[in-house]
């Protein structure tokens, strides 16, 4: 049934391809007409989003999901600072039982976690931050990957402690469980609501940001090597793969892609430290600029709102802290301690935004790819006004590769290769949770399951013919939906979190919690 | 004290050599056999998340194939030569695991079988005999 369902769908697709083939020549005019009719469709979604709070210029999400993480790191005592020793033993499996082996590990469940979110927000979105908000938004998305911290370690405890378990062993989790089943635990009305609200919200957020983004930007990616060509192609081609993945059950792709990927971010980071060692005598002077930048924004435009708006708002498009996905992915593991997920989790915000995405800032800034004004010391604005210019008029991905590039020519071509290969994992891995989510409100069945893997599918190519603008706007605003609802129920579910903490620390203190190594 | 022998056991032709080795010895010294299984595992692998949700009834599975296929033939075979027999599976790098087990055991001897091969593979990765070898607390035997 699946295979004869996988021949067609195939067919559908090369018949497409072949369709538009034939007419080349108005490929761009298909482009444009799926902006168009896509820029329409979610405007007001978008709108409603990142509607000023009344009065100001500063989106009130920005503001819900900074209050948030705030919150969260007050109530559990700046638990991000004080429990990150821990984390670290607990990744290393110092607290792991031997006996357990061959269960997944806290490595694992971190790693895995983190090629859903390491990936196109920290090399893509971070150019979008710095080019738009200037420096000094990198001040203010480091801010808040520490603050999200706190954000992250109460979902994750949260979704491993109400996970449901089957008969068969496989466990579903994430928060759409924990608000049905925490808030009966507390007797507190509306947990259905919010699990239903969440996982709408969750279903578009994995066809915007964790698809349609990531096709987006592979396209650009591609286009950067290979020249300009109309997007559509890339996302045929990107959604038969994606479909022979999550529909056909070729793991040997997945598989592959989930070892590649670290390698990736490694040769990534090691290029951006050894560009960053190579100017270390600028890098005070870029600090300079992230401060100064900071708390006057430099003349980029809405001034220093604009640059922490755009700080905070990429921080948590990269991070995902408050969001609820990763939660979703850290609920498989077996553990004892549903809080020791918590505390692997808490280091997704440090790795991905605190090292990760400084450092693509730290890149761009010292290459000096945004222009200044000689005479002023401020930035120069493109002619729209709208963002900083840069050298060649690059943005989100092109101007990470240029930034790279201007030290290492060959860097854009595996750039090119590393956001292509990022994009990909996010994609698998958003596809499970919006998959998830799906099943939460429809529930599980092959049939259901296929519906909205084609689904997915076809916003791969909506994804990669859209232009950037509306199919940001659109993926931010799908993503923050989620924090909305999520951040809500972890607002009534903390003091369960709390008395976790509680109980897991006087264990570890009187020793019933001890490290398994000798 | 009475000798216990440990044995690596995978069901394969050495493995089975090693198995009769350490029960003929188990039986003139006087001893026990412990066949061990030990399946390749790192913690530190990559999984898609699917494979995360599926991570624990795969393990289940593994573990009851392993006990059926390959660890309850063996066991007959050494309690129908009359020695005291008990098996073990665990998860992990299979030369450190059992040389860990040989220690948490107080075995007098690990047993090994090896596939004889001196291929370019081995030489590059190493085996597990031979990593054995080289770690183990107690003495060591190489069925060939």
């Amino acid at each position: 049934m699946t295979r004869l369902f996988t021949r067609v769908a195939l067919a559908a697709m090369a018949f497409m391809a072949l369709a538009h083939g034939a007419q080349a020549q108005d490929a761009v005019g298909i482009d444009q007409k799926v902006n168009e009719i896509f820029a329409g469709a979610t405007g007001w979604f978008v709108n409603g989003i990142f509607s000023p709070i009344p009065g100001t210029s500063f989106p009130w999400i920005v503001g819900w999901l900074v209050a948030a993480a705030t919150i969260f790191t007050i109530y559990f005592g700046f638990i991000q600072f004080r429990a990150f020793p821990h984390s670290i033993a607990l990744v290393k499996g110092d607290y792991s039982d031997p006996n357990d082996a061959g269960e997944v590990s806290h490595f694992q469940a971190l790693a895995t976690a983190l090629s859903g979110t390491v990936g196109l927000g920290n090399i893509a979105g971070v150019a979008v931050a710095v080019g738009i908000g200037g420096p000094g938004a990198t001040f203010w998305m480091i801010l808040a990957g520490l603050l999200g911290m706190a954000s992250k370690f109460t979902e994750c405890t949260l979704a491993v402690k109400y996970r449901n378990e089957y008969p068969d062993g496989t466990v579903s989790g994430g928060p759409m469980y924990y608000m049905v089943k925490g808030f009966a635990e507390r007797s507190l009305p509306g947990g259905k609501f919010l699990a239903v609200m969440f996982s709408i919200f969750c279903i578009l957020g994995s066809l915007g940001g964790g698809n349609m983004f990531q096709s987006n930007q592979a396209h650009q990616a591609l286009t950067g090597v290979l020249g300009e060509y109309p997007g559509w192609i890339t996302g045929v081609i990107f959604a038969v793969i994606v479909f022979v993945v999550i529909v056909g059950g070729l793991k040997s792709i997945a598989s592959v892609t989930e070892k590649v990927v670290p390698l990736m971010a490694v040769i990534y980071v090691g290029t951006a430290l050894i560009i960053l060692i190579m100017n270390a005598n600028m890098i005070g002077w870029a600090f300079g600029q992230i401060f100064a930048g900071a708390f006057t924004g430099l003349g980029v435009a809405g001034g220093f709102v604009g640059a922490l708006i755009q700080g905070f708002k990429r921080a948590a498009f990269s991070n995902e802290a408050g969001v609820g996905s990763a939660a979703i992915a850290h609920s498989a593991v077996r553990t004892k301690e549903p809080i020791t997920e918590g505390f692997v989790s808490l280091l997704e915000p440090f790795i991905d935004t605190v090292v990760i995405c400084t450092m693509t800032a730290l890149v761009i800034i010292i290459t000096q790819q945004l222009m200044v004004d000689e005479a002023t010391g401020l930035y120069m604005l493109n002619e729209a006004g709208t963002a900083i210019a840069t050298v060649d008029g690059n943005t989100g991905v092109s101007l990470t590769a240029a930034a790279f590039g201007a030290t290492f020519s060959w860097f854009p071509t595996v750039l090119a290769i590393a956001v292509i290969l990022f994009a990909f994992s996010t994609m698998i891995s958003w596809s499970y949770y919006g998959l998830k989510a799906w099943t939460f409100l429809f529930g599980e069945g092959k049939a259901k399951e296929l519906t909205f893997k084609i689904i997915f599918c076809l916003f791969v190519v909506i994804g990669a013919a859209a232009s950037l603008g509306p199919v940001i706007d659109f993926s931010d605003a799908a993503i923050f939906a989620m924090a909305v609802v999520n951040i809500f129920g972890l607002y009534f579910l903390m003091p369960v979190v709390k008395r976790e903490l509680a109980s897991y620390q006087s264990r570890l203190k009187s020793g019933e919690i001890r490290k398994f190594t000798e | 004290m009475s000798d216990k022998f440990i044995v690596g056991f995978d069901g394969s032709e050495p493995a089975q050599r090693a198995l009769e080795f350490a029960t003929g010895r188990a039986a003139a010294q006087g001893g026990s056999v412990l066949i061990a299984h030990v399946l390749e595992w790192s913690p530190y692998s990559f999984l898609t998340p699917n494979e995360l949700e599926e991570r624990h009834a795969r393990r289940k599975d593994e573990m009851a194939r392993a006990e059926s296929a390959i660890l309850t033939p063996a066991k007959k075979q050494v309690a129908a030569a009359g020695i005291e027999v008990e098996t073990v599976i665990r998860y992990g790098h299979i030369a450190e695991t059992l040389s860990k087990l040989a220690k948490t055991e107080g075995a007098t001897q690990l047993v090994l079988g090896r596939d004889g091969q001196s291929s370019f593979g081995s030489r590059v990765f190493g085996s597990v005999a031979g990593s054995l070898v080289q770690i183990s607390p107690v003495p060591c035997t190489i069925v060939p």
